[in-house]
């Protein structure tokens, strides 16, 4: 669908502001298509011809950049993207399992190669991916819900997650803010506007601080110069 | 004699403002721009040279000397580009620390780009962090609002400009070329070297890229002291590092240690094997693309050249640690599958060689290998290597190649067995003994 002229005008102005970041416009070609994601959930053909029309270059070359990343969706996202990290790491902690439960609770066909498309719930709210190493690897198995840290996870916690996605509530990330943001909200935010919420949340999980406590409690520091 | 752990980076990820400018000042921070600014760029350079810090993305090129490659007076601008796009499979320290402490690489940042005379900075960031990506956005707008970034730093002349780009889901962007392309607004394939990016990198104008742990190492350095930073680690292996600790022990995380610690040591400090009983079986040391050690490889000191030496790679210190639940083979075609689906397409040895690479180790996993398989495998694998545009495809080949060096009983057992006989649940987190 075409946007509405005031879409349009609101639009302009963030891409205006996203160009101004860089020496040359077209380096604002991946925040463009974020902007554009943030608004409709995904990569529409509206949105690569605004990306085309604000960087003067073709609608071809536009969708050659947006079809090279995975993390721009080419048709509409569910509310709440679900990744489940299979990388080996993860897959061997349990992601492997994660997944294989998670599909069969979404009602997917087990026997079916989902690999390489998501399972949506049927209300559409939540879907289901298969994702490579999230850099969380001393909290596996990760789950990722729209790009914040859902660490440590099992089967049950990860059907739970799911099902309190789709009941509506409010569900709070492991490493990240208080309320759980929405998938276009989260898109914004790649695009380089904030959301107010960096203050939230942990300056650190768990894991990351062993080394640091087993460090304090021997008395252990870095030499003096 | 250096105590066993030596936190720097993470020393103030316990404070619950660590990630704050305030936080960051409170424990020492922003002293060493006011240090690096009254010194003549080149004498930064200099420091750096003499501390030996060699780069923390994996190839541990010489800092100081990566920077000393721009060229000067050259009438061009020069740029700086952070590689934050922290996805080589099992390495997980560059997130927690931009989480925690993004005020010391932003600090970095500054005393680099003054050294090479770079007035603009890009923080490459993988776009699947979105939590760091706002702890970073915060940081640069407080450092701009403190006076840190902008025109006139501290009234030393000296403008900077940091932009925040958040990446979209390839792993071949952290590989220094690629990210480079994507920076410019296109699909990321590497390009031919050279021209190297020190002299055409960004717009190709002269431009540095580091990793996120080597530019946040640099204050330390400068504040410090070059010889306090080399007088830790071992003979060419200068100063600290974050280890991190994945896998099957008791306490995976960050530790963060001079170059050079064992992996028993680490293993002792994470409180040990995660069951009792099921001895460490393989591991990497720096992540997927560095060639896994076994169990006998314990006491091999984790720096460039212990490591280097027992036939793997430093890497990034990204310990994964398997124990005797796990196949090796499992392991090895997740990794193969991983290069398979993250190769740019742009050359026929990475393109081609990690499909059938692939195909081959499915084959074998499902009881239908030959030994003639493993040949082909190796064969594959060493027309990939030295053949193909980027490291991306010289490392794909390294899981299973060294898998066969170390392995090759267990893996020709997958067709006596007629399969895989290893139970995949009794390898998860929440598995009993």
């Amino acid at each position: 669908m075409p946007f509405s002229e005031e879409t349009l005008t609101r639009l302009k102005a963030d891409a205006a502001e996203i160009t101004g970041r860089y020496p040359k416009a077209r380096s604002a070609l991946l925040p463009l298509l974020y902007l554009v994601q943030s608004e409709e959930g995904y990569v529409s053909p509206e949105g690569i011809a605004f990306c085309a029309e604000v960087l003067g270059i073709t609608e071809t070359e536009v969708r050659g950049v947006a079809t090279f990343y995975t993390m721009y969706k080419h048709e509409p996202a569910a509310e709440f993207q679900v990744g489940v990290c299979i990388n080996t790491t993860c897959a061997i902690m349990g992601g492997d399992q994660i997944y294989e439960e998670l599909a069969e609770h979404l009602g997917a066909d087990p026997g079916e190669d989902h690999s390489h498309h998501d399972i949506k719930s049927p209300d559409g709210k939540v879907a289901v991916e298969r994702l490579e190493c999230n850099a969380a690897c001393d909290y596996a198995p990760v789950v990722m819900v729209n790009w914040e840290f859902f660490d440590n996870q099992t089967p049950d916690t990860a059907k739970k997650l799911v099902d309190d996605l789709r009941a509506g509530e409010t569900v709070t990330p492991t490493r990240g803010p208080a309320r759980l943001c929405t998938w276009k909200q989260a898109n914004r935010i790649l695009a380089g506007f904030g959301d107010g919420q960096a203050a939230d949340g942990p300056s650190a999980g768990p894991a990351s601080l062993v080394g640091l406590k087993l460090a304090k409690a021997h008395g252990w520091k870095a030499p003096e110069s | 004699m250096t105590d066993t752990l030596t936190p720097v980076l993470t020393a103030n990820w316990d404070q619950p403002d660590s990630f704050t400018r305030t936080g960051y000042e409170r424990t020492g921070g922003y002293k060493a721009i006011h240090k690096a600014l009254a010194l003549q760029p080149d004498d930064v350079i200099a420091q750096v040279k003499e501390s030996v810090l060699r780069g923390r993305g994996g190839a541990g090129f010489p800092t100081g000397m990566k920077w000393s490659f721009i060229p000067q007076n050259d009438g061009k601008p020069h740029y700086l580009t952070v590689n934050a796009d922290e996805s080589e499979p099992g390495t997980c320290k560059d997130i927690p620390l931009m989480m925690a402490n993004p005020h010391v690489l932003i600090e970095g940042i500054i005393i680099t780009c003054y050294a090479i005379r770079a007035s603009h900075a890009f923080i490459y960031v993988r776009g699947e962090v979105l939590h760091v990506i706002r702890r970073l956005q915060l940081a640069v707008a407080e450092a701009y609002e403190a006076g840190y970034l902008g025109k006139n730093i501290l009234g030393s002349g000296f403008d900077l400009d940091v932009v925040v780009h958040a990446g979209a889901g390839a792993y071949i962007c952290g590989e220094e070329t690629a990210l480079l392309t994507s920076l410019e607004g296109y699909r990321g394939l590497p390009r031919n070297r050279p021209p190297f990016p020190a002299v055409e990198g960004l717009y190709a104008c002269p431009t540095v890229i580091n990793n996120v742990e080597s530019i946040s190492s640099v204050p330390s350095i400068i504040s410090e002291g070059p010889s306090w930073f080399s007088g830790l680690g071992t003979e060419k292996s200068k100063g600290y590092g974050i280890f991190s600790l994945s896998g099957h022990v008791k306490n995976p995380g960050q530790y963060e240690a001079p170059l050079g610690i064992t992996l028993r040591e680490l293993i002792d400090l994470a409180g040990g094997v995660l069951r009792p009983g099921h001895p460490v079986k393989f591991w990497t040391p720096g992540g997927s693309s560095t060639p896994i050690l076994t169990h006998e490889h314990l006491d091999v000191p984790l720096d460039f050249e212990g490591v280097g030496a027992a036939g793997s790679m430093l890497g990034t210190r990204a310990l994964q640690i398997f124990d005797d639940t796990t196949c090796v083979l499992r392991a090895a075609l997740r990794w193969t599958e991983f290069y398979q689906h993250e190769s740019c397409g742009k050359c026929t040895p990475c393109r081609e060689g990690t499909y059938w690479m692939t195909r081959t180790i499915q084959r074998l996993e499902a009881g239908q290998g030959t030994e003639e398989d493993l040949d082909k495998l190796n064969d594959i694998g060493n027309n990939i290597v030295g053949r193909s545009f980027c490291a991306l495809g010289d490392a794909a080949p390294a899981p299973i190649m060294s898998a066969i060096v170390h392995f090759r009983d267990e893996i020709m057992a997958h067709q006596k067995n007629g399969g895989c006989w290893f139970d995949p649940k009794a390898s998860t987190a929440w598995a009993g003994n």
